[in-house]
């Protein structure tokens, strides 16, 4: 055998590695398609944007939206809601961020309402921040929507969205 | 095996066929002549308990899938017909519901047989395996079903289930729309679950055929531990072992009816008769019960990962006890100590299915802690180091003469047979 291995190769192991890989290359191109239809098709990803009235929610109202199958919690801020959101510490948040960073107007706060732990959907002025406490595992999130306590590792999402109106947001 | 006789066909069709595709002469080898060990306990009946419960969830599940309408807007209410309109529907869909229920108490005593007898041990490694990966495609197939219909906990056992993928570093968030086939669990996801809530048991079917056929190769382990050493030491499987199983399975049943009939809902969550809402989380969540520890595990460890990593750890710590257990005695009747852990980890299991059911906070979550880390302890610690500083009790020689003198001694199960070992060594 270890003879055979000093030999030159020859004509038919070329032909064979080269059969192999052709045949390993279009096995891979083949399931592309077979695993690509696993992602969200083309009537999933239209459904990309809404718009919301904001003129119906009263300070300290709130209302939840769906936007693309999922929770987005509009809230109507009180001041309270702001002072408390603008003068925490922000190196001790586990998720360092302003509430500047976290809104485009400080009364209205706009966030997906899915807990960053496993995505149960919190519940609204609960939980020992005044913010929103989620009862699966126990997350608490303040009135900016950021992590405070529990397993979650991040803030509450928030969306892309912009003002189209004084009192219209387009979300997506 | 050696001893066993082998199958003449009579008749001239049975000649025929066999001649051709010799499946009698199988089916005669692996369930008639087949010899089995003669000390056989009730706990060994559980194998053929077990493919019971298979055969009952596919046939109660193909005639569900005739009444039942796999999308959003109708799945809730299709399972609310077959329980209403179809002529016996609750029947079958309780005899279904009930069903994964009783398989997984089935598979657990199952599988704890296993841990206490030293069936995982040289040379049935891959047996062992091979049913540590039908128990994984049971919970993917339990899983499945119970969000096909659609209710609260069908879809937020979803959302959670699946995010814990979400916690995979770099990959997650890709790994997430491929599951879920869109930004949330949703109608791709329903329909996804539900071909493959069709296709795995029978993947269960193919890899329990492959778990049988590792078992005809060493035979059965046996009460005793120890190998069989020939002919006096095994009956065949029929008549002896068939009676057996059968009266096990009928026992099993009028377990399983007691639930159908009289107690439904009992393992069920209320919750589940709510049509899923994606704006509003059930105040408890909780999975089906037997999946409890896991989920405590899961939640016992305060970082999203690290809680996930924990929880994959501890089901697939199972694959690797033929490997963690250094003892050359099978088993526990001879391993004074091993059988104290080995009660001691029952009881821990049983506590952290209790935890996982309540809420994670105050004196549950330490406790569930403490549970966590012996779990752990008990596979990575215990079960090595008691192997090497154990002195186990004496072994009998055979397997018959361990039956005779149990006889003789009428009763005094393990102790007798180790006592008159020790007398005759
Ligand atoms: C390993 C075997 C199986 C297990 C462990 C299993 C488990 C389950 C579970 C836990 C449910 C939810 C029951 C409820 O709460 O209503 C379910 C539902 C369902 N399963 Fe299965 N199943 C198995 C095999 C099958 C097979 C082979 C089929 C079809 C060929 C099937 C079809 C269905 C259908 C249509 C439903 C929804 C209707 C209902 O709620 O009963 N299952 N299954
Ligand atoms: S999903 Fe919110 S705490 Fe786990």
């Amino acid at each position: 055998m270890a003879t055979d291995h000093a030999e030159e190769p020859t004509r038919r192991d070329f032909l064979y590695i080269a059969t192999g890989a052709v045949g390993a290359v279009g096995a891979a191109a083949l399931a592309w398609p077979f695993i690509d239809q696993l992602n969200p098709d083309a009537s999933v990803l239209a459904l990309a944007s809404i718009e919301v009235d904001l003129s119906t929610i009263d300070e300290g109202g709130a209302v939840t939206v769906t936007w693309r199958g999922k929770p987005v919690f509009i809230r109507h801020r009180t001041e309270a809601e702001i002072e408390a959101a603008k003068t925490v510490d922000i190196s001790e948040l586990r998720d360092p961020q302003t509430d500047a960073e976290r809104v485009k107007r400080p009364e209205w706060l706009v966030m997906l309402g899915i807990c960053t732990h496993l995505g149960c959907v919190p519940l609204g002025e609960k939980g020992e921040y005044d913010g929103w406490f989620c009862p699966c595992h126990g997350s608490h999130y303040d009135t900016s929507g950021r992590i405070r306590k529990g397993p979650a590792p991040l803030n509450l999402e928030v969306p892309e969205y912009a003002f189209i109106e004084d009192n219209r947001i387009k979300i997506g | 095996m050696s001893g066993a006789p082998t199958f003449e066909p009579q008749s001239a069709p049975a000649k025929w066929l066999e001649s051709r595709l010799p499946i009698m002469g199988l089916v005669h080898s692996s369930f008639v002549a087949f010899p089995t060990p003669k000390n056989l306990n009730y706990w060994w009946t559980f194998g053929g308990i077990l493919m019971f419960c298979l055969i009952t969830q596919i046939i109660t599940g193909i005639i569900l899938v005739m009444h039942f309408t796999p999308h959003v807007d109708f799945a809730f209410a299709s399972v609310e017909h077959i329980m209403r309109d179809v002529n016996y529907g609750w029947l079958i869909r309780y005899i279904h519901a009930n069903g994964a229920s009783m398989f997984f108490i089935a598979v657990y005593i199952h599988m704890f047989r296993g841990l206490y007898y030293g069936s995982y041990k040289e040379p049935r490694e891959l047996l062992w395996i091979l049913g540590v990966v039908i128990y994984l495609l049971m919970m993917a197939a339990a899983f499945f079903g119970y969000v096909i219909v659609w209710g609260q906990m069908s879809f937020w056992g979803a959302t959670v289930i699946t995010n814990l993928f979400g916690a995979i570093p770099l990959i997650g968030d890709p790994l997430l729309s491929l599951l879920w086939g869109g930004f949330a669990v949703d109608n791709p996801t329903l329909n996804r679950f539900f071909s493959l809530h069709y296709l795995v048991p029978f993947l269960i079917f193919g890899v329990v055929i492959l778990h049988i056929w590792a078992l005809h190769v060493p035979g059965n382990n046996n009460p005793a531990g120890i190998d069989v050493k020939g002919e006096q030491d095994t009956v065949p499987f029929h008549p002896y072992y068939t009676a057996k199983d059968l009266f096990a399975i009928v026992v099993f049943m009028i377990f399983f009816a007691a639930f159908v009939f009289y107690m439904p809902n009992a393992l069920g969550e209320p919750d589940n008769y709510i049509e899923a809402n994606r704006l509003s989380t059930p105040e408890h969540i909780v999975p089906e019960w037997y999946l409890l520890p896991f989920y405590a595990i899961l939640r016992s460890i305060p970082d999203k990962l690290l809680g996930v990593i924990a929880m994959g750890i501890a089901i697939f710590v199972l694959f690797i006890v033929p490997w963690l257990d250094t003892s050359k005695v099978r088993s526990a009747r001879f391993r004074p100590l091993y059988k104290q852990f080995f009660w001691l980890f029952v009881a821990d299991c049983l506590l952290l299915g209790y935890i996982g059911a309540k809420p994670a906070e105050g004196a549950y979550l330490l406790i569930g802690r403490f549970a966590t880390a012996y779990y752990f302890i008990h596979f990575f610690v215990i079960m090595p180091i008691l192997g090497l500083i154990e002195t186990p009790k004496p072994l009998p020689e055979s397997i018959s003469k361990a039956v005779l003198d149990k006889k003789g001694g009428g009763g005094g199960a393990s102790e007798g047979a180790a006592a008159s070992a020790d007398k005759s060594a």
